[in-house]
């Protein structure tokens, strides 16, 4: 979520619209947000005494838990749209699954977050329509963006030992189980944006467990971390 | 010995509705809905307030207008808390607030999703520029029949 959140904030100032730039810099300040909760509380389970903060911008590369599709670079827009739709569907059943978690504090969480993610949804797929289902060159662009990420998408369904370990304490459904319900949504929104889906099951892996990143993780570090990185422990 | 009366909870209640919000400074904090309770024990005073969104940069600047506002009025003994859940609705704002919203330009937010009417000339000949706007809390509309454009609460 940081690491989508900061992606996205790479628009604010250049995307190709006004209305697009708005948009994009107030979901980037959403997932940014949700991803400081998620921290805070993770620094909590953790408890030696690392703070979001600390979660967020000392860490390097290798201690990132993210998926791969998300560190990769913006560049083209239909990539974002793309990129912003193919999770928002997993985000929503995911984050409305964790509303019900047993752990309280990530239930609270969930519940709060899931609204926003609904309505992060609700646009991605319109944009998704609107490109597929506009000019010979938008169709092209986003066919192109889709071609391009689906390898990634299949990391969100991996399940692994700790949602097992968190699955049988009732704490987070696996991600495999949210997979045919996703797939039905981007089959009926790609049908209907004149997209097609690529048709191969090939998944890349490893980023949720930090197994690897994409060259890419480290450039946007060095971006995003800068200010702690040459003054620790700044604040204002 | 001379004592300082303790607050009543129906006055730091009353002192919460002087501070406006910082975006949309017709409306209290109170009108908004982020003051989930208000607990007082003895001279001690303890706010509890819920975000709208996640990342709207507001929420440090209206605890600080709360703690400030508060200190002004003689408390010392001020704990501030955020809960988040519930999580914060547009059914929380008041009615007052509703109104205000609307006198100021901003249409408030209604259950479908889009806004009742133009807040300048009331037509409901209305439609959608962007699902977001100035503030993480609003979108853009704009009327069919004045061609102005207002921003709409977003509902969530």
């Amino acid at each position: 979520m940081l690491v989508l959140g900061h992606r996205t904030s790479e628009w604010c100032g250049v995307a190709p619209a006004l209305e697009e730039d708005i948009a994009l810099a107030n979901i980037a300040l959403d997932l940014i947000g949700q991803a400081k909760l998620w921290l805070e509380y993770a620094g909590e389970v953790e408890d030696a005494e690392r703070t979001a903060n600390t979660l967020a911008f000392r860490r390097d590369f290798y201690d990132f838990r993210n998926l791969l599709m998300l560190e990769l670079p913006n560049e083209d827009y239909a990539r974002t749209i793309i990129r912003h739709f193919l999770f928002d569907a997993f985000q929503v059943p995911w984050l409305e699954a964790l509303a019900a978690s047993s752990d309280e504090t990530i239930s609270s969480i969930g519940q709060k977050t899931v609204k926003e993610a609904n309505y992060h949804l609700e646009r991605s797929q319109d944009t998704v329509v609107a490109l597929g289902d506009g000019t010979e060159e938008s169709n092209t662009r986003m066919q192109k963006a889709l071609h391009d990420l689906w390898p990634y998408a299949g990391e969100m369904f991996q399940d692994d030992e700790i949602d097992r370990m968190m699955q049988g304490e009732s704490i987070a459904p696996l991600p495999s189980s949210m997979k045919k319900a996703w797939e039905l949504r981007v089959e009926r929104v790609f049908n209907d944006a004149f997209l097609i889906l690529p048709d191969s099951d090939f998944s890349h892996s490893g980023g949720r467990q930090g197994i690897r990143h994409t060259e890419h993780l480290g450039h946007m570090l060095a971006s995003m971390q800068f200010l702690q990185r040459a003054y620790p422990g700044a604040s204002w | 010995m001379v004592t300082l009366k303790a607050p009543t909870i129906d006055q730091i209640w009353d002192w919460l509705e002087e501070v406006p919000d910082p975006e949309i400074p017709v409306i209290s904090v109170v009108d908004l809905g982020v003051i989930r309770d208000v607990l007082v024990d003895g001279s001690s005073v303890e706010v509890i307030i819920t975000p709208t969104y996640t990342g709207c940069p507001a929420m440090s600047v209206i605890s600080f207008d709360i703690e400030k506002a508060l200190a002004k009025k003689g408390v010392t003994e001020l704990t501030l808390k955020t809960k988040i859940a519930p999580p914060w609705t547009t059914d929380w704002l008041s009615e007052k607030g509703r109104a205000r919203l609307e006198e100021f330009g901003i249409a408030p937010p209604l259950k479908s999703g889009s806004p009742e009417r133009c807040p300048q000339c009331k037509s409901s000949s209305v439609e959608l520029v962007s699902q977001f706007g100035s503030t993480p809390c609003k979108a853009q509309w704009r009327c069919r029949d004045c061609f102005e454009p207002f921003d709409y609460f977003k509902c969530i």
